[in-house]
Parts: C-alpha cells; structure tokens; sequence
C-alpha cells in the first residue's frame, strides 16, 4: 500500500529546489559578467506552461528572498489573469510580501513592458522572453547564429533592417527592436515596445532575461549602454501617440492602449496600470526620462 | 467604457478552476479512484510517465484524474512536479539483457532466441467496439480471473529466465558494425543542461525519450513515406521490467526497484559512399518508461535518421526534431496565444499604420500622372505591406 505521508508532501521554499536554484544563480551571474549574452541554464519544468513566463518565474525564484516585496505585470497591468496567477504561484511558494506599487516592490517580473516610473538602483527587474534570439528571423539554426554572436557577426541582421527600408521605407520591428549591448552583443529585450527600448541604456537597474522553453539567461547590468541598431540617416524612434491622450487622465507622457468603447468609439488609456493609479489618486509619480518622446 | 483588463483577474481565474472541478464532478458518477486509473488506464499512464519523464505511476494516476484524462496536462503535471525534488544519483547503466520480458518480438528473424512472445498487445486482434464493455461488473472480472487462471499448468510453468537479444545474432555474423562512437559514452543530462548543437547522441535519445508520442510518429513516418531514406526493420521490440541501480555515497551498488521498459532496436542498411567498403547494418535504437511501442520504434527510427549525414528531411535534422517533439514545451507556446498581446500588436499596429500612410501618399503621388480610375485593390486601398518577420509574443 502507498502510505499517507507520501501525499502530504510540502513544497519547497521558492518551488525550485536549491541545487537547481544555485546553478540558475551561477548562470545569472555569468549573464551580468557577460551582458547581452545569451547563457544556457536548466531551465526546469514549471507548473505554469511554457511559453508563459517560465524563464521569468526561474530567475524570480532564484533570485527571491523571504524579505522580497514582489510584483508582476503583464503587459503594463499588475491584474490581468497570467499576472494574477503567476503572483499567487510565487507567493504561494515564498509567501513574500506582493504589491501593485512600482515603487514599493524590490522584484518586479514583467511581460513585455518597462515600468513607466523609474526603477533605482535597489530594485531588480525580471523579463519574460520568449524569443532570446535577435538573430531567429535572419538565421532559423541555434547552432549557426551561436557562432555568429561569437564571431559579432551580424551583416545578416544589418541587411535585414536595410531591406526593410528598401521594402516598406522603414525598419519594420514593432516589439523587441534588436538593441546592441556594451558594444558587443546584439540582444533582443524580450519583445517590450520600442517606447521601453531608451529606459535599458544607462539604468539603474539590473535586468534579468529569462527564455524557459528556449533555456537561456541574459542580463543587462545597471550602468551599461544599450543602443537600439538604427543607421546614420534613418535613426530609431519610438511610437507616437500624435494628438491622443488618457481619456481618464488627459495624461500624454506615458505608452497609451486604444480602447474601443461599447458605442464604437476609440479612446486612449495608460499602459500602465499602477502609473494610470497613481495619476488618477493624485500620488506622485517619477517616470523615466525618455530622450525619443516628442 | 468598454472592456478593460485592469483588475479583476483574481476572482475570473478563481471561478474558471471552479468551473473545471464542476465539469469534473456535474453527472455525479462515482469518483474514479486512483488506483483504477493505474490499473485499468494502464497504457496512459504510461504515456503520462513517459512523456513526463517521471516513473511515479500513482502520481501519474493522480494528474489524469485531475486533468479529466488530458494525457498532456498531466505529463506536463509530472514534469512539474519533478522540479521540486532534488537529483541525489544518476542510475547505473540498465541493462536490458536482465529485462524479465513480458513481449518480445523480431520482425527480423522468423525464430528469435527464447521464440517471439507477443504478449500483451492489441496488434493482431480486430478493433471492433466491444459495447459489452458497458454492462460490466465486478463478477464478471472475477469470472475471467478463474478462468484465465484455471488455464494455466503451474507444474508447467518454466523457471524465471532471461534472454539472449537478437542483436547479438547479427554481432555474432559480424553483420553489425559497432559504432565506435564516444559520444555514446558520454552523459549530458538535459534535465539540467540546456541542449545545444551538435548535441549528443545521449542528449538526442532522452530528448526523444521524454518526447510526445504523436509528434515522434509525425517524423518517424515522414522519414519512412520518403523524406529521407530510413525504412529499418524491427530488429526487436521488447516491453518488460528491468532492475535499476544506483552507487550509494560508500560506492556500493544497490539494487533499488524495478521499471517497465518498452525498448526497440531498429535495424537499417547503411550504404556506404565509398566505393570499396561495403554496406553494412546499423541500429537505431529507442527506450521508454512503459509500454509504447509506437513511441520506441520511432525513436528508434528517428535516432538512426538524425545520424544521416544528409540533413535535407526534416527527419534528419536533429535540431529540427528535437525542438518540434517536446510535446509539453510546444503546447505551453501554442496556447500561450491566448494571453493577451495588447502591447506587442499595438507595436506593430503602429508601424503598419505608417506603412499605409506612405504608401498611399505614394499613390496619391503615383495617381495625379495615371488615372486615378486604377485602384490598387477591389477595396480601393493599396494592398498593405506586411511586417515580415510580425512582433513575437
């Protein structure tokens, strides 16, 4: 017969266990040494589905300490339902403290967006990527476009983006503009919208990349440059939201939802659900200065 | 105002898992209890432990009672699962001369040593739907055990022994060239590393071990239809138990369980490209927690078809095989489509907004020297141009 204590098993502080958790740590260490590259790491199987923030929840997990106050957006809002799960999933298994407040929290996770209030020097950022790899589009094979970041060979990326031009008279990359990290590795920064792309260079911040179903680890380390690729006559620039603003707040400065309303019409909201509060309660807020918004 | 995602999420997700216990439990027929599932669900269990990657059949009974059946939600439950537990020991080389085998068959050799035991398998018998299936009762299992068990001459019964392996056949008239590869000897232990290419053959075969069973016969059948050119025999196909080992920290060896194993040794001919050596028999081999046949024979297929050196099938291409067969990492990224992309599209809205926006000033252009009769479209816009390569997820 199974006996009963076999059931009753309690899990682990952070899930993970600690061995799989230190050699997740190394990598992360490894990925701040090197930044912009891409290291292999385990990448153990999470109870959440890959290709939903696993890589994101392995650092998180890795990282995170009873003393942690956690918060998770997914796309720009702390509440919508992968953020909820994946919020009650780690403090479930580390019972830290978890906020909404950007400013409050001392590990943020993200899906695609960079908080629109400037993160400080202690506080560390955590993406989910699902696509480490800036080269996927011009080089289907891991194994040739390892070499190619070996060799910082990316004519194939540069001819890209100029046939873009050619093609459609611009660089067609929305989301996950392909940045070049410390002078050396070309990063994909996970597919956050172009808006995000200035707030990597020179941040106080560390951020953390983790690709689960892909097993690999990434950083940027605070203080490091980090240039979007563009060319000397057609430069990179960041989505406009010409003459629209919050509806709920007249607020221009921040990167805007459209909303369609139930009578057809079309209005403009704040991304960012924790920055839009702050603004509607009148709490004052810090955002990041962002060079490209006109 | 309209539908925002802002706040809310907690109580949708609360309902939604009360919703699937409902559904579970609403005709209110008697809970299955787990150990029928281990039992009378005998094979997907098995699947669930494979592709799981975990031999725990009472967990793996728990996760399809849980999961409604859903042999991919419940593997992906197992391989959860094994995240929370340590890695103490890597087992001893199993060694599947010692399987006490339960099916054992050569589609090479009309007499195999030890003579083919079909065992059990749905092979040979007609797929007719068996709707007596519905009025079964206890009594009448009990009824076939009598007589299932009334058959049987235990005076007749041969010791317990194992045996010799049709491979050592084809060794023996040196028909089997042995492979000489290192890379055989080494351990890569993709559960802790992250695969990288080349990889190595041990790498490649837990890969396709631990891979969904549908998604190996999608390639191994593609590389027998001709994408590629590996249409191997059976060599032999056996489904047993086998001892498991580990070294213990003062280096003894002891013997801790048993686990049932479905493993295939594919024999292939191997054309050789220069013109003095000749062709000779290679296997393709292919192991899995269970009885899967399906499973072995294409790993088995497809391990032989990923050392072609000619990589233009699919099948060949390892990289292209490996990635595409994890059954649990692909619908974690198939269905990851139903979170929203709110952020990403709008990026790329933006960008295809502009894009329109020049080319129709182009055609505004284009249009005061042509008529202007000449619409690009029926709609009368110009066609859009797409964004190649759109925003990842």
């Amino acid at each position: 017969m199974i006996e009963n204590t076999k059931y009753a098993r309690r899990y682990h502080f952070a899930f993970i266990d600690e061995s799989t958790k230190k050699e997740i740590r190394r990598k992360l260490l490894k990925a701040v040494a090197i930044p912009g590259y891409q290291v292999p790491y385990s990448s153990p199987e999470m109870p959440i589905a890959r290709g939903w923030g696993t890589g994101g929840l392995h650092v998180t997990l890795a990282i995170i300490g009873r003393g942690d106050v956690f918060k998770i957006i997914d796309q720009g809002s702390d509440a919508s339902v992968n953020a909820c799960n994946l919020r009650d999933f780690v403090h479930r298994m580390t019972d830290c403290k978890t906020t909404y407040d950007t400013k409050e929290a001392t590990l943020i996770q993200t899906r695609h967006r960079i908080t629109e209030e400037e993160l400080t020097e202690q506080q560390i950022m955590v993406f989910q990527v699902p696509q480490p790899e800036p080269l996927r589009g011009v080089e289907r094979y891991e194994f040739k476009t390892r070499q190619m970041h070996g060799e910082a060979d990316y004519a194939k990326m540069w001819v890209s983006l100029y046939e873009s031009i050619v093609r459609h008279g611009d660089i067609m990359l929305g989301a996950g503009y392909p940045v070049k990290v410390n002078g050396r590795y070309i990063m994909a920064p996970s597919p956050i919208p172009r808006w995000d792309v200035p707030n990597l260079h020179q941040a106080k911040t560390l951020y953390l990349f983790g690709a689960g179903r892909e097993k690999r680890l990434y950083a940027v380390p605070p203080f490091t440059t980090v240039e979007p690729l563009e060319f000397e006559d057609v430069k990179f620039r960041i989505e406009q939201f010409k003459d629209v603003y919050c509806y709920k707040t007249h607020y221009t400065r921040a990167f805007l939802d459209e909303l369609y309303l139930d009578d057809g019409s079309r209005e403009h909201v704040i991304n960012d659900s924790n920055f839009l509060d702050k603004i509607e309660q009148g709490i004052p807020i810090t955002p990041f200065s962002n060079p490209y918004i006109l | 105002m309209g539908y925002v995602a802002v706040k809310g999420g907690t109580d949708a997700i609360r309902h939604a898992e009360e919703l699937v216990e409902f559904y579970r439990v609403q005709a209110q027929t008697p809970p299955l209890s787990v150990p029928q599932i281990m039992t009378q669900q005998r094979l997907g269990v098995d699947k669930v432990m494979g592709e799981g990657g975990l031999y725990a059949p009472e967990y793996a009974a728990i996760a399809l009672k849980q999961t409604e059946g859903d042999v991919f939600e419940a593997a992906f439950m197992l391989r959860a699962f094994i995240t929370t537990m340590e890695r103490r020991y890597y087992s001893e080389t199993v060694n599947t001369r010692e399987m006490f085998v339960r099916r054992k068959i050569s589609a090479s050799f009309r007499e195999i040593p030890g003579g083919q035991v079909l065992g059990p398998t749905r092979d040979y018998s007609q797929r007719l739907l068996d709707t007596r299936m519905v009025h079964e009762t206890e009594t009448d299992l009990q009824a076939f055990l009598n007589t299932f068990a009334a058959r049987i001459d235990k005076t007749r019964l041969p010791e317990v022994r194992t045996y010799d392996k049709v491979i050592d056949l084809l060794k023996r008239e040196g028909l089997l060239q042995p492979v000489g590869n290192a890379e055989d000897r080494t351990l890569k232990d993709i559960t802790r590393e992250a695969i990288t290419f080349p990889a190595p053959r041990s790498a490649r075969l837990q890969m396709l071990s631990r891979a969904e069973t549908g998604g190996l016969m999608a390639l191994g059948y593609s590389s027998m239809r001709g994408f590629g050119a590996t249409h191997p025999t059976v060599g032999e196909l056996r489904y047993g138990t086998v001892p498991l080992r580990v070294k213990d920290p003062s280096g003894r060896v002891r013997h801790i369980g048993q686990i049932p194993l479905t493993e295939a040794e594919m024999v292939s001919t191997i054309k050789v490209s220069k013109k003095k050596q000749a062709p000779y028999f290679a296997i393709g081999y292919g192991l899995c927690l269970g009885q899967n046949d399906t499973k072995a024979i294409c790993m088995g297929i497809l391990d032989r078809a990923m050392r072609s050196p000619d990589t233009s099938s699919p099948a060949n291409d390892a990289e292209f095989v490996l990635y595409h067969t994890e059954g649990i990492e692909s619908m974690g990224f198939t269905n990851h489509l139903k979170l929203p992309h709110y952020v990403t599209f709008q990026a790329g809205l933006s960008n295809l907004r502009q894009a329109i926006d020049r080319a129709n000033a182009e055609a505004a252009v284009a249009g005061g020297v042509a008529a202007a009769a000449t619409a690009a479209t029926p709609n009368g816009a110009p066609a859009p141009h797409l964004d190649p390569k759109p925003a990842h997820a």
